[in-house]
C-alpha cells in the first residue's frame, strides 16, 4: 500500500478511475439536465462555461452535452468491466492450462491465440460485431475475444516458470490434484502481472467500444455512448465542433487513467522497470 | 539463413489456412439469412432459393468453404452483392491507398518517436524527458479516429493547404515522377492529402516508439561497454548514436512490426473519417450494406497483408540478429 501511494502513476490513475466509477454510479444525480431531453430551439449551443445553462453546450437535438457525457460513462465502464472480466476468466483459465499441462494442449491453445493475433485487433472486433450484429453485448464479446491472447500469454509464461518451483513439487508430493495445485497454489502467485494486463485491457476496451460505437456497431440508440456521440457530432464538425471535442476528451481521460494505473501497478510489481 | 526463411514460410501455411477458416466462419455463422436480408421482406420463397443457389448457400458448409478457398487462391474473391463488381478488383484498387496511409503513418511515427526517445533518455529528468513521457501517455490513450476528427476541425478547416477529405494520386507515383521528370507537384499533392490521416493513425505508434526507445536507451546507456567507450574518451555523440542506439533499436524494430497491424486496424476507422479511398472504408461501407463478399474478402486481405508484414519483420530481424536463425 505504501508503495502504491508513493507511485505517482498509480495514484493519478486510480483518482481518474475513481472519478469514472463515481460518475457512472451517480450519473443521474450528477447530470445537470436530462440527457434525453430534446429542444430543437436550443440546438448547437456552444459551451457556456460553468456559469451558463449548458456548460459544454448542446448537440444537434438541443440535448445537454455534459449530461450526455456523464450518463455515457456508464456504457464505457460497463464495457470495460464486462469485456475485461470475460477475457480475464477465459484468458487466465486457458493460459494456466496451457502452461501447466503443456504438450499438445498447450500447442493447440497457443495456435488458436496466434490465429486471433493474426488479425489487426480492431479489424477483428469490427468483423465479429458485423457478423453477430451491432449492439453493446456483441461489442463486449468482440472486445473480450480480441483481448484474450494477451491474458493467455502472460498467465502461461507465469505458470511455466512457477511450475518448476519447489512448492509445486511439495504440493504434488502431498498428492494434491492438478486442478487444486494450479488454481490454488500457482495462480495465486501470478496475480500481479495478470492484474497489470487486466487494467491496461480496460483502457483498450474503452477505446475499442468507442470505435465500434462510432462506426454504428456498438451501443444503439437510445443508449448514450461516447463513441455514438462522436458519430453524431461528426455531422456538424463545421458548425459545432464542441460536440465532438468533449466526448473525445472523456475517452482520452478515462483511457489515460487506466493506462496510468496499469503502468503504476507494473512498476510496483516489477521494481526494475521503475521510471522507464 | 535460407533455411530460416523456408521454415518461416512453411509455418505460414497453417496460419493462413486458419485465417481463411476464421474469416469464412465469421461471415457464414452470422445469425440471419443474408439472402433474405438482401431481398427484403417481400421476396418469394423461389427468389430466395434461386439466389441461394447462385451463391451456393444451399451446399454444406465445408463444401462452400473449399469452393470459396479454391476460388480465393486463384484470386477470385467473389462478386460484390450491391455493386456487382469483382471483390478482387475493388480491393486491389484500394489496397495501395491503405498501404500508403499505413506506411506514411509508420514513417511519421518513427521519424518523430525515435529522436524524441533518444533525447528523453540522454537528458533523463529534463523538461524534454518530462514532455516526451506525457506525450507518450496521452498519445497511447487517444483514439486515432478522434484525433482525426480534431485535426479536421481545428487544422484542415483553418489551413487551406490541407484538404479535409479524400486522396489525390499516390505519393509513390509522385516520388517516381520526381525522380524521372524532376517534377515535385504530384508528390506534394499526394502528401497534402495523406498528412492529416497519417498523423491521426501514427500518433499512437509514435507514443509507443518514443517510450520504448527511451527505456531501451536507458537500459543500454547503463551497460559496461558504454562506460568503456566513454572512458576511452570517445565523443559523447558517437557513444550515444553509434554504440548505444544500435543496440537499443532492436526491440524498437520488433515493436514497429507488431504495430504495423495496429496501423492497418486504425486505418479502417480513420479512412472513414477522412473519406480515404482504402480497404478499411470499403469494409466499413460493406458492413453497413451487408455486402458480405466484400467483408469476407477485405478482412481476409488485411489479415494476409498483416501476416506478410510480420514475416518480413521476422526475416529482417533474423538478418540483424544471428542468434534467432539458430533458435
Amino acid at each position: 500500500m505504501k508503495q502504491f501511494l508513493r507511485n505517482k502513476s498509480a495514484v493519478t490513475g486510480s483518482i481518474i478511475v475513481g472519478i469514472l466509477i463515481i460518475t457512472a454510479i451517480f450519473a443521474d444525480a450528477i447530470a445537470p439536465k436530462d440527457p434525453y431531453q430534446m429542444d430543437i430551439w436550443e440546438s448547437f449551443r456552444p459551451p457556456e462555461g460553468l456559469r451558463g445553462e449548458y456548460i459544454l453546450g448542446t448537440d444537434d437535438m438541443g440535448r445537454d452535452v455534459l449530461s450526455r457525457i456523464i450518463v455515457g460513462s456508464r456504457i464505457s465502464l460497463l464495457v470495460a468491466i464486462v469485456a475485461t472480466g470475460v477475457s480475464l476468466v477465459f484468458g487466465v483459465t486457458l493460459g494456466a492450462i496451457a502452461g501447466y499441462v503443456g504438450g499438445i494442449t498447450d500447442a493447440i491453445i497457443m495456435r488458436i491465440m496466434d490465429l486471433i493475433l493474426a488479425f489487426p485487433s480492431i479489424l477483428l472486433a469490427i468483423a465479429i460485431v458485423a457478423s453477430l450484429g451491432p449492439g453493446v453485448v456483441n461489442a463486449m464479446l468482440a472486445i473480450a475475444i480480441v483481448r484474450i491472447p494477451a491474458m493467455v500469454r502472460v498467465t502461461r509464461s507465469m505458470v511455466l516458470s512457477l511450475r518448476e518451483e519447489d512448492f509445486v513439487a511439495a504440493a504434488q508430493a502431498l498428492g494434491l490434484s492438478h486442478a487444486r495445485i494450479l488454481f490454488r497454489h500457482i495462480l495465486v502467485n501470478c496475480y500481479a502481472p495478470i492484474l497489470v494486463v487486466a487494467t491496461l485491457n480496460m483502457g483498450t476496451a474503452i477505446t475499442v467500444e468507442a470505435t465500434l460505437s462510432f462506426l454504428g456497431l456498438g451501443a444503439q440508440p437510445p443508449i448514450i455512448s461516447w463513441g455514438r456521440m462522436l458519430a453524431l457530432g461528426r455531422e456538424a464538425i463545421r458548425t459545432a465542433p464542441h460536440i465532438t471535442l468533449f466526448p473525445g476528451l472523456a475517452i482520452v481521460f478515462t483511457t489515460l487513467g487506466f493506462n496510468l494505473l496499469g503502468d503504476g501497478l507494473r512498476d510496483i510489481s516489477d521494481p526494475q522497470l521503475r521510471g522507464r | 539463413m535460407i533455411r530460416y526463411i523456408v521454415r518461416r514460410l512453411v509455418q505460414m501455411i497453417p496460419l493462413l489456412l486458419g485465417i481463411s477458416i476464421l474469416v469464412f466462419l465469421l461471415v457464414h455463422l452470422s445469425p440471419g439469412d443474408p439472402v433474405r436480408m438482401l431481398l427484403g421482406e417481400e421476396a418469394t420463397e423461389e427468389d430466395v432459393e434461386r439466389l441461394n443457389a447462385i451463391y451456393g448457400f444451399d451446399l454444406p458448409l465445408h463444401i462452400q468453404y473449399f469452393r470459396w478457398l479454391s476460388n480465393a487462391l486463384r484470386g477470385n474473391l467473389g462478386v460484390s452483392i450491391r455493386q456487382g463488381i469483382s471483390v478482387t478488383t475493388l480491393l486491389s484498387e484500394r489496397l495501395g491507398a491503405t498501404l500508403e496511409l499505413a506506411v506514411v503513418s509508420v514513417l511519421i511515427a518513427v521519424a518523430l518517436g525515435i529522436p524524441l526517445g533518444i533525447i528523453a533518455a540522454v537528458r533523463r529528468g529534463s523538461l524534454v524527458d518530462y514532455f516526451s513521457m506525457i506525450l507518450a501517455l496521452v498519445g497511447v490513450s487517444t483514439p486515432g479516429f478522434w484525433l482525426g476528427l480534431m485535426l479536421l476541425t481545428h487544422v484542415a478547416l483553418k489551413v487551406d493547404f490541407l484538404p479535409m477529405f479524400g486522396r489525390d494520386g499516390s505519393i509513390f507515383g509522385g516520388l517516381w515522377i520526381l525522380i524521372t521528370q524532376l517534377r515535385v507537384d504530384v508528390l506534394l499533392e499526394g502528401l497534402r492529402h495523406v498528412l492529416l490521416p497519417a498523423v491521426s493513425i501514427g500518433t499512437g505508434m509514435m507514443a509507443i516508439i518514443t517510450r520504448l526507445t527511451r527505456s531501451s536507451m536507458l537500459e543500454v546507456l547503463g551497460k559496461d561497454y558504454i562506460r568503456t567507450a566513454k572512458a576511452k574518451g570517445l565523443n559523447n555523440q558517437v557513444v550515444v548514436l553509434k554504440h548505444a542506439l544500435r543496440n537499443a533499436l532492436l526491440p524498437v524494430i520488433t515493436i514497429i512490426g507488431i504495430q504495423f497491424g495496429a496501423m492497418l486496424g486504425g486505418a479502417v476507422v480513420t479512412e472513414t473519417v477522412f473519406a480515404w479511398p482504402g480497404v478499411g472504408r470499403l469494409i466499413v461501407n460493406a458492413i453497413r450494406q451487408r455486402d458480405f463478399p466484400i467483408i469476407q474478402g477485405g478482412v481476409l486481405m488485411m489479415a494476409v497483408v498483416f501476416a506478410l508484414v510480420n514475416l518480413a519483420v521476422d526475416i529482417s530481424y533474423a538478418l540483424v540478429n544471428p542468434r534467432i536463425r539458430y533458435d
